[in-house]
């Protein structure tokens, strides 16, 4: 397997720990996730808490789709994945403006800053555009210090105002994927 | 294009929600919804014109969210093909309250009868029993379906899936409310949840 070099996963980040409190604040319950590296500690804490369920999906469309069927069942949620998983969406996030429900994602990004694999470079380079013509506000965080106050924005936004939000985390964050023969 | 000794689906429908007590129902897009109107509105019935392959997936958040309710998702073979990841989801939670119908005419009835996968070689039952869902089986009575419906008001035995063949017969479409913020906050409200 290939795993980040960066420090930040390496040693429990700060930032993970954030977004995980805020979500326990906002009274987050289903938290659908397609795994990715930069949310593996996120991941994690996920499916150690008694509140929150972590649910892994085979695509991240599902996930749009459980989360119109907790709200309409009275339960928050909140997406996770990758920004190749943005593009699987597209169809499904219909349902945001349809059903009006607090829809929040949190998409880390690949793609971008210095990446390695040229696979991930054209979904990296569309997720902000094809989530805008979705119909998604998009906030970025590129700095550990800021994930904080960016997350909770988009929580705010999300659950208070059923304002559809997703926040990129910007590989420059979670570190570039190092590949080693 | 109808064959003998296949169920109607009306009746399918109509059949399984007669004794509907508090379940929550979402119907797929296309004639599954139509046949959860034409069984009559209900302010717990969620119904879909659009997300294709996403019937199983609101059920399975519904149920999470409702443990104590039955969830029953009524959908059709194309709609559940779509989404056939969600099976092997369902199958990691494992919710006790949800239930799975698929209405399997074999065909695409919504845009002109075309074959679907069933027709040829896919399992709907099979797949769903492999993905973890136990209590998965092939229906071709009423008398199953009413069986089923017993067995879904009983939350702590499911998940359950069902595949039922019925006649491919594109029936009279009976057009339900299709305002989703509507049909969202009706539900909702059902449950004693306010708007924001």
């Amino acid at each position: 397997m290939h795993a980040r070099t960066e420090a930040p996963l390496e040693q429990a980040a700060a930032w993970p720990e954030e977004i995980f409190a805020i979500l326990e604040r906002y009274d987050v319950r289903q938290v659908p996730y397609v795994p990715d590296a930069g949310h593996s500690q996120l991941i994690q804490r996920v499916l150690g808490s008694a509140t929150l369920r972590g649910i892994p999906l085979t695509t991240e469309e599902e996930g749009v789709a459980l989360l119109a069927g907790a709200w309409a069942g009275g339960q928050r949620g909140v997406l996770l994945m990758q920004s190749s998983g943005v593009g699987n969406c597209i169809n499904m996030l219909s349902l945001t403006q349809i059903f009006r429900f607090p829809f929040l994602a949190l998409v880390t990004m690949r793609g971008e800053w210095g990446e390695f694999n040229p696979w991930q470079v054209p979904m990296g380079s569309s997720t902000q555009g094809v989530l805008e013509l979705s119909g998604i506000r998009v906030l970025r965080a590129t700095h550990p210090l800021e994930v904080g106050d960016v997350v909770e924005a988009a929580a705010s936004q999300a659950y208070n105002a059923c304002t559809p939000t997703a926040v990129l985390l910007a590989q420059r964050l979670i570190g570039t994927k190092v590949f080693v023969k | 294009m109808s064959k003998a000794n296949l169920l109607d689906r009306r009746e399918v429908v109509s059949t399984l929600l007669e004794d509907r007590r508090d379940a929550l129902v979402v119907a797929g897009l296309g004639a599954s919804t139509y046949d959860l109107a034409a069984a009559g509105d209900h302010e717990r019935n969620l119904y879909l014109w659009g997300a294709m392959g996403g019937a199983v997936m609101l059920g399975l958040g519904l149920a999470l969210a409702q443990p104590d309710l039955p969830v029953v998702v009524v959908t059709g073979d194309g709609e559940m093909l779509m989404g056939i990841g969600s099976l092997a989801t369902v199958g990691v939670q494992k919710p006790g309250n949800l239930s799975i119908m698929v209405l399997d005419n074999e065909a695409y009835g919504e845009t002109g009868g075309q074959a679907s996968h069933t027709s040829v070689s896919a399992d709907l039952v099979g797949i769903a029993r492999a993905c973890g869902i136990a209590d998965s089986k092939a229906i071709s009575t009423l008398g199953e379906i009413k069986s089923f419906a017993r067995g879904a008001q009983d939350i702590s035995s499911g998940p359950r899936f069902a595949n039922v063949k019925i006649d491919a017969a594109n029936l009279e479409r009976v057009l339900s409310n299709r305002d989703g913020t509507f049909i969202m906050n009706r539900l909702r409200a059902a449950l004693g949840h306010a708007p924001i």
